[in-house]
């Protein structure tokens, strides 16, 4: 006669060094854990999501804010929100098959199929691994881009820095630099989201007449378009700034794609 | 009643597991940058603290003494996982800045000491009051120095200014080193002289006396 309670305080009598109660008693242990955890995280995922896309927003909604006059623009242009695409960066060319909303850029650029290895005589940002694929945001009227948005980001001093670069129409000078991510020192590098050291960036010059990217951020004060003052006591988050917006704006970054959009158009 | 009260009050400050025992001293050093992060922690980890040991207090008898460890590590990580899940939920923006440090709960000595020192031998409400008592224990050392690291630090208190930065026009000057991981140290350690010069008796007994050196002349 089978009767599971009878089992169960069978079970629960045996020796506590029994074989059967050791494996016994792990199972049991292991299977409501994972049936808790499961069970949360399945529960609270929606919930999670949904605060990872504010913030995502969020960043986006503070960093239109800084750019002067453009919450103008778009209120002439009926919209809220900036055109998000996706462009194959080794073509320049937008990618059509893939849904921007449904596009995750940091799990696309740890998989093998979606990224490439950046060779490392241009790895200045020590990334290592890119994703094809990367999302631009534009802002265009009747076919004519008034401003792109660029994703970027590289290793600072002991975290990975990333941040959105808005360009002018001209594809020449910065419209806005905003960080979205850092882990640097408080204090110290962490001052790159400082708003008066990201004031300074609006109207300088990324590439010169010849078409090289000479953006730097220097030691000390600048003294052309194209320098920006680096940050006192943090000179590996300034080069970290400094390297990724070169390796990015370059020929394994955006290169190819701003080069058509300027020989091109959208 | 008298000696289950004793679970809960001792390790406040007699027997506290921070400055006493110096366990848990590198969640208490991540975390107490500012004082919200510093509360979010103490709650995640007394949570943690009481409801491991109630479970395995509930199971002590049939936990097999071979893979009694393993068996509490479970325990313990699944519920922080679940806490963790519950703060990403719940309270993002904190969550954010604890960062990888409810995870490591799970590797906090605190949490594992308790489970295998008390939980274990103890029947459920002791082991829920004791596991209180120093979740609260470690709770009180961290907003202490969190309320100091970031009062001195950044001149607020939970956001709001107390002391108004000069940078702002008030004539504060921020000290910055209180924002930097070294400061917990100090914090910590000021703290545990000060606990140790009021009462003399838990003032450790050298381990090695020192020899006096004989200078030869």
């Amino acid at each position: 006669m089978f009767s599971p309670l009878a089992n169960w305080r069978h079970f629960l009598a045996r020796q506590n060094e029994d074989r059967v109660k050791i494996f016994g008693v792990a199972f049991l242990v292991a299977l409501t854990s994972a049936v808790l955890v499961s069970v949360t995280s399945v529960t609270l995922k929606p919930l999670q999501e949904a605060h990872l896309e504010a913030e995502r927003a969020a960043r986006m909604a503070e960093m239109l804010d800084r750019l002067p006059g453009l919450r103008d623009v778009m209120a002439d242009l009926g919209g809220d929100a900036l055109d998000t695409r996706l462009v194959n960066l080794d073509t320049g060319e937008f990618a059509t098959d893939v849904d921007p909303n449904a596009f995750d850029p940091a799990a696309a650029a740890l998989d093998p199929e979606t990224s490439v290895a950046i060779p490392s005589e241009v790895d200045v940002t020590r990334l290592g691994r890119r994703a094809k694929l990367a999302p631009v945001h534009l802002l265009e009227r009747d076919g004519e881009l008034l401003l792109i948005v660029l994703p970027v980001s590289g290793k600072g001093y002991q975290s990975t820095l990333r941040a959105m670069l808005a360009l002018n129409a001209d594809l020449v000078t910065v419209s806005a630099l905003v960080i979205t991510e850092q882990g640097e020192t408080p204090g110290i590098g962490a001052r790159v989201e400082d708003p008066a050291w990201l004031d300074l960036w609006p109207g300088k010059e990324i590439v010169d007449a010849t078409g090289r990217i000479v953006i730097s951020v220097v030691r000390g004060k600048a003294t052309a378009p194209y320098e920006v003052d680096g940050i006192s006591g943090a000179t590996v988050t300034s080069n970290g700034v400094s390297n990724m917006l070169r390796y990015w704006l370059g020929g394994h970054g955006f290169g190819p794609f701003l080069q058509r959009l300027r020989t091109e158009g959208l | 009643m008298g000696a289950n009260l004793d679970h809960l009050i001792k390790p406040l400050i007699a027997n506290n597991p921070v400055t006493l025992q110096i366990l848990g001293i590198c969640s208490a050093l991540a975390v107490t940058t500012s004082l919200s992060t510093a509360l979010v922690m103490s709650a995640a980890l007394t949570g943690v603290l009481v409801l491991s040991s109630a479970t395995i207090s509930v199971i002590r008898h049939h936990i097999p003494n071979v893979i009694r460890l393993i068996v509490q590590i479970v325990v313990i990580a699944s519920l922080v996982v679940v806490i963790d899940e519950l703060l990403q939920a719940f309270a993002f923006e904190i969550s954010r800045k604890l960062s990888i440090f409810v995870g490591l709960i799970v590797t906090n000595c605190l949490v594992l000491g308790r489970a295998e020192a008390f939980a274990m031998r103890n029947p459920v409400w002791p082991s829920v009051l004791d596991g209180l008592g120093n979740g609260l224990g470690y709770s009180l050392v961290l907003i202490i120095v969190g309320t100091v690291r970031e009062l001195f630090g950044t001149g607020a208190l939970l956001g709001y200014t107390v002391l108004t930065p000069a940078a702002e026009g008030g004539w504060f000057e921020p000290f910055g080193l209180m924002q930097l991981a070294p400061s917990g140290f100090f914090v910590i350690a000021l703290l545990i002289w000060a606990i140790r010069s009021l009462r003399v008796e838990q003032v450790d007994t050298p381990e090695f006396a020192m020899k006096r050196s004989e200078v030869t002349r």
